[in-house]
């Protein structure tokens, strides 16, 4: 019983335990599923593992508030990604842009696999080849010495 | 070159890299602001709500903008060498009351003693928002034509004073 009771309130409480439901009016349906793709878009740089739809630290709300704002406004994506990205850096988008500065970023893991794919194929070539060397004249007329003494005994 | 030891020698490059990694905070962001214009605001000063502040005031002049808040804990640690700061040298410093009540602020300042030349109250943040503060305290300075040359994440220590703020305030007043 005293379980139960644990369970139900724990149970009762967990709504609080989650990040406050804001309500925002937007002016259409449209700007809303815009709001809700850009905040996961964006890193909370005070607790840099989170976006700014997750997070509860008061930088994040206030710029959920800074992008609503921009989004009713009727500013662009892009707009908004560039507002965010002169403040913050690179670093506040979760999916970095593509400049020289990320090149490496983005580039980087097919470079490593191409190295690897040449390896494994010149490895595996490697191990393919087998080694057919022709016997000179002097080791054949040895072995049929060899042979011969054999014969000879027997 | 022996074969075997091709993969000793990628994992000290591997141990190298992650060693200079460790010595860094991810936690400090470089400012996207150096090198550029400080943002501009227009805001009300924290001890005379009807007299404002904006950067273009600071023109010809080298500034510290220091944003500060009475909340903030790590702004109290900072506040003993600010005071002291001011104190040895001739500094224009500047305080940010960031998201703050002005009385909380008043009472902080009136506490603690009051470095700044004048403070500008940011209530709901939104200049932390144009000059990238993500945590309090951080400290901007810049130069006469109020381009902003270098940001500090974090209390200053006295340490700082001496090795980058006041040399880069020096090299700035020769400018």
């Amino acid at each position: 019983m005293k379980k139960l009771i644990v369970v139900v309130s724990l149970l009762l409480a967990m709504p609080m335990l989650q990040a406050a439901v804001e309500v925002k009016p937007f002016q259409n349906p449209e700007y809303e599923q815009r709001y809700k793709k850009l905040i996961n878009e964006f890193r909370c740089v005070v607790c840099q593992n989170q976006n700014i739809a997750d997070s509860n630290a008061a930088l994040a709300k206030d710029l959920r508030k800074q992008v609503f704002k921009m989004i009713n406004a009727g500013k662009s994506d892009e707009e908004i990604m560039t507002f965010m990205v002169t403040r913050y850096g690179d670093f506040v988008l979760y999916r970095p842009q593509f400049n020289s500065m990320t090149f490496l970023l983005w580039v980087g893991p097919f470079i490593i696999f191409i190295i690897g794919l040449y390896f494994l194929i010149n490895f595996i070539r490697q191990r393919n080849k087998v080694v057919v060397t022709e016997l000179s004249q002097q080791e054949k007329e040895k072995i049929k010495k060899l042979l011969d003494e054999k014969e000879q005994k027997q | 070159m022996n074969r075997a030891l091709l993969p000793l020698l990628a994992f000290i490059i591997l141990v190298v890299f992650l060693g200079i990694g460790l010595t860094k905070d991810p936690r400090k962001l470089p400012s996207t602001f150096i090198g550029k214009t400080a943002p501009t605001f227009n805001l009300p000063q924290l001890h005379d709500l009807k007299k404002t502040f904006s950067p273009e005031d600071m023109l010809g002049k080298v500034w510290l903008l220091n944003v500060w808040a009475s909340w903030c804990v790590s702004c109290r640690a900072e506040h003993p060498v600010l005071n002291n700061m001011v104190s040895k040298n001739k500094v224009n410093l500047i305080g940010l009351n960031y998201k703050d009540e002005v009385a909380d602020a008043r009472g902080w300042l009136a506490r603690y003693g009051d470095p700044y030349q004048l403070s500008i109250s940011d209530l709901e943040g939104l200049v932390g928002i144009d000059w990238g503060v993500y945590g309090v305290p951080e400290t901007f300075i810049i130069d006469k034509k109020g381009v902003v040359r270098l940001k500090h994440t974090g209390p200053v220590t006295n340490k700082d004073i001496n090795e980058k703020v006041m040399p880069m305030i020096k090299m700035l007043e020769q400018e």
